[in-house]
């Protein structure tokens, strides 16, 4: 039997993978796939916690994360394409315009 | 003594750090892309573990089938040839390093004030007598009803603010002759 404080852990770490990515990566593209790391670390918590509450709520929370990363990454990667149209980057510190 | 889910979960975690970890490292965006891919099924591999069968093959089809094939389409546009080149990081990396390992410890040294709540009614006896996907979809339709809608409409405005971020603007491209474009030349003559 696996206690539930592995799965936690492993989450923790996962979600400190996707936190550095986010924050230490030039390109945008990266940085999103960061947050989807992010998100995945989330639904394990919650795939977790539910079977060992024997409970389903969690796997329901978790459809519906897996739904808005789908939305998430649609309209993110849209932004990417319509910023590399009009400024010819995918890198985050090249988009400056509103720096004083 | 080791058991053999415990053997199991170990090679999971261990491929799922460690591909994490190179993806978040790749000089490469596609080899980025293809080591989370590698990394979403061993995820898959590890909801088995949980008895979440149905959110395995969901994690399979959504993520990897749709999310990942989406990523690989915007990969195409980084010139990879430059992209090998240029400097990965930003300036401020060692900041992120720092924060990232700080929220790792902190998460995980207060890992033992964690305690599970009460229990639900859906042991693993209740589901194998109703089956997964019924118990799940039984959940889903009813209890959870109204955040279902929801989530049906928050992927169509997705969807939309999706194709209407991606359009190519037709007024700034000449020689089309829509009639958004017609439109806008008569407003400038």
């Amino acid at each position: 039997m696996i206690p539930v404080s592995w799965y936690l852990t492993l989450a923790a770490i996962l979600f400190s993978i996707g936190v550095y990515g986010f924050l230490a990566r030039r390109n945008v593209i990266i940085m999103f796939l960061s947050i989807e790391l992010m998100l995945n670390a989330a639904n394990l918590n919650l795939v977790a916690v539910s079977h060992y509450l024997t409970d389903l709520r969690g796997q329901i929370l978790t459809f519906f994360i897996i739904a808005v990363a789908a939305a998430e990454a649609a309209i993110g990667l849209g932004i990417v394409v319509a910023l590399f149209r009009n400024k010819a980057t995918v890198y985050a510190d090249e988009i400056a315009q509103m720096k004083g | 003594m080791i058991s053999l889910s415990q053997l199991l979960f170990a090679y999971l975690a261990t491929a799922i750090t460690g591909l994490a970890l190179l993806a978040v490292n790749a000089r490469n965006p596609v080899h980025s892309v293809l080591l989370v891919l590698a990394m979403f099924f061993h995820m898959a591999g590890l909801y088995l573990t949980l008895n979440a069968e149905f959110l395995a093959a969901v994690q399979i089809i959504v993520y990897a089938g749709a999310i990942l094939v989406l990523y690989l389409f915007v990969v195409f546009l980084v010139n990879l040839k430059e992209e090998i080149r240029v400097k990965r990081f930003v300036v401020s990396q060692h900041y992120a390093i720092l924060l990232a390992i700080g929220l790792c410890v902190l998460l995980v040294s207060n890992m033992d004030s964690f305690a599970l709540g009460i229990s639900g009614p859906w042991t693993i006896e209740a589901i194998q007598q109703t089956t997964h996907i019924k118990a799940l979809g039984r959940e889903l339709f009813t209890t959870y009803l109204l955040p279902f809608e929801i989530t049906g409409l928050i992927l169509l405005v997705a969807v939309i603010g999706g194709l209407v971020l991606a359009r190519e603007d037709k007024a700034t491209t000449k020689g089309n002759s829509d009639d958004e474009n017609a439109e806008t030349k008569g407003v400038h003559q």
